[in-house]
């Protein structure tokens, strides 16, 4: 594969990604104009109350009196041009506010899926190997509760053991801010405020790439090429890990490519438990807020994230799979 | 070869889930007997230890947590079915013309599916919810709203591998209309996918909802288990019980439809069981 192919295959994957991302933006958009209220009333009934002569005076300020098309057209100018708008509520612009919370989201989001299809896939292979032993089964037992857990209560009994009664773990929050530290002493702070958080949102996937991991591994080792290279007088360890253990870990892929929108969904949960001050709880506020320029920021940004990870498993998976022409 | 309904209950993790299933459903159904109080009701002191003159304790205002249990199963199980059931009936006919009529409209239906995929379902489901205002049948309209994507797909799957097949060629010789090949011979025959996939998705369903109900998004004036982990959460150092008690009670649901699902899965498809 050379160099020019594949820019020419990331180039034409953006190009074709840009519909879906408008499309979502419409979507949410028109949505959104249904909603209850509007920032004009939001803004009015903090300062204690306005006359409606006022409020009218705001939207038309905002454009919001403008007819609804006028709006979308006008929105996805500004979008086109990457501007998001004003938030009124954070006194701030959007995109500003989107790059700084988008830093702890992706930190939290990142780590989970490191640790969820690190420990999900091994632990689902070493159940395969052991299929049909106790270790298997513990494995297993395991995996379907894990998968059963509410996440938000997953949160919570992490809280429960590790902090308040053990004292391991900080409760809430991304770094302690009254320390005041830097450098490396700053990375160590995060990385224990990151502990509770990424276990919770990795834990349900975790089991699902387990379940997954051991039915691709069973399922793949009665082929013929495993026959084969038994044939061939290769190992049992040398059969499952550089053979079947390539091949098991192509739906593992695919699948946490998927669930990368969900994992989103599932951080507004985590975020709102942890206190951590990333996209998830900053939607939540806009959402309270009535601060729908920003909300529309944030659905822009998470459409953007799912399809440039999609384009990032696309790619892991041509690396894992030779086979699988570029493109086609 | 066993009938499915010696592989089916002959599997004990189905009896267990099946046996936590209907004891959630007995408490739902007779919750207003077993539990006489308004769960909202301010009963006695708050902060009472569960095990001891209420069964599961108090809660922090004084309201028995037992009620509250009875009266959230009620909720959680009405909400859930209802919006399985208003998904199932929507991805199948959504998957069903796809699969059946393919070129355009296929190609159309399924676009819009794949466009449903990609927002984030959960905070779409936020949006719904706020934007509809929550109450119980908001709460339906956004659990359904999310979940009816991968039943369209297994349905047009299913589908497109037996509209090939020779008897339904031996309907359209003998005359019948499409639709009616469709909702009368096709349909019935991807039930079993369908079954699967519905169950499981009574699961999804629950926890979505205890997750809006948690967040302070569920139906207001209706007790749900959400919603008391909800309540429960800041004083979760001084009683533990309050988050616990509804906590384990969302999972084992959700374990016991998981078991369950699954359990059809095998008994239905006997050769893949193994696996």
């Amino acid at each position: 594969m050379t160099g020019t192919r594949l820019l020419r295959y990331l180039v034409r994957r953006l190009l074709q990604a840009i519909p879906v991302i408008l499309g979502v933006t419409v979507l949410c958009f028109l949505m959104l104009q249904l909603a209850p209220g509007d920032m004009a009333e939001v803004l009015a009934g903090e300062s204690g109350g306005a006359s409606p002569g006022y409020i009218e005076e705001l939207r038309a300020r905002y454009g919001l009196d403008q007819p609804v098309l006028v709006q979308l057209g006008v929105y996805i100018k500004n979008v086109l041009a990457l501007d998001l708008g004003f938030s009124f509520r954070h006194n701030a612009n959007v995109t500003e506010l989107l790059l700084e919370r988008m830093l702890p989201t992706l930190l939290l989001m990142g780590s989970t899926l490191l640790l969820s299809v690190g420990l999900g896939a091994l632990s689902g292979l070493f159940a395969a190997i052991w299929v049909h032993t106790w270790k298997d089964h513990l494995i297993s037992l395991t995996a379907i509760v894990a998968y059963a857990t509410p996440l938000f209560w997953v949160g919570l009994m992490l809280i429960l053991v590790f902090s308040v009664w053990l004292d391991w773990f900080p409760t809430s929050g991304m770094e302690n801010v009254v320390m005041f530290y830097e450098g490396w002493d700053r990375v160590v702070d995060i990385a224990h405020h990151l502990v509770l958080p990424a276990i919770t949102l990795a834990l349900f996937y975790m089991a699902l790439y387990a379940r997954l991991m051991r039915a691709t591994m069973l399922e793949q080792r009665g082929l013929d090429y495993v026959t084969t290279a038994r044939a061939k007088g290769l190992t049992e360890r040398q059969i499952n890990f550089r053979h079947v253990l390539r091949n098991a870990l192509l739906p593992v892929v695919t699948v946490a490519g998927v669930q990368v929108g969900a994992l989103l969904g599932g951080s507004v949960v985590v975020e709102s438990v942890f206190a951590w001050p990333g996209l998830g709880q900053l939607a939540f506020e806009a959402l309270f807020s009535r601060d729908y320029n920003l909300l529309l920021g944030i659905f822009f940004l998470s459409a953007c994230l799912v399809v440039v990870v999609n384009l990032i498993t696309d790619l892991i998976y041509v690396l894992l799979d030779p086979r699988i022409a570029m493109g086609s | 070869m066993s009938t499915f309904w010696q592989r089916f209950l002959g599997n004990p993790r189905v009896l267990l889930g099946l046996a936590w299933l209907a004891l959630v459903l007995v408490i739902a159904v007779f919750a207003p007997l077993l539990a006489p109080n308004d769960p909202f009701e301010i009963v006695t002191d708050p902060f009472l230890r569960p095990f001891g003159e209420y069964l599961f304790g108090t809660d922090s205002l004084g309201r028995s947590m037992w009620a509250g249990l009875a009266h959230g199963a009620r909720t959680t199980l009405i909400i859930a079915s209802v919006a399985t059931l208003a998904s199932v009936a929507f991805g199948t006919v959504l998957g069903a013309l796809a699969g059946f009529f393919g070129g355009l409209i296929d190609d159309v239906l399924m676009r819009l599916t794949e466009f449903f995929q990609t927002i984030p379902s959960f905070i779409f489901a936020i949006v719904l919810v706020a934007i509809l205002a929550p109450s119980a049948t908001s709460l339906i309209v956004a659990i359904a709203v999310v979940s009816w994507p991968p039943i369209a797909r297994v349905v047009r799957g299913e589908v497109l591998s037996v509209k090939s097949r020779e008897f339904v060629q031996a309907a359209v010789l003998a005359g019948q209309a499409d639709l009616a090949i469709l909702f009368k011979q096709v349909l019935p025959n991807t039930l079993s996918p369908l079954i699967v996939t519905g169950s499981l998705l009574v699961a999804t369903a629950i926890l979505i909802e205890s997750a809006l109900s948690f967040l302070g998004l569920g139906a207001p004036n209706l007790m749900s288990w959400g919603f008391m982990v909800g309540a429960g959460r800041s004083f979760l150092r001084d009683a533990w019980w309050l988050v616990t008690i509804p906590g384990i009670a969302i999972l084992l649901t959700v374990l016991s439809i998981n078991l369950v699902g699954e359990g059809l899965n095998d008994a239905l498809n006997p050769r893949l069981a193994d696996l």
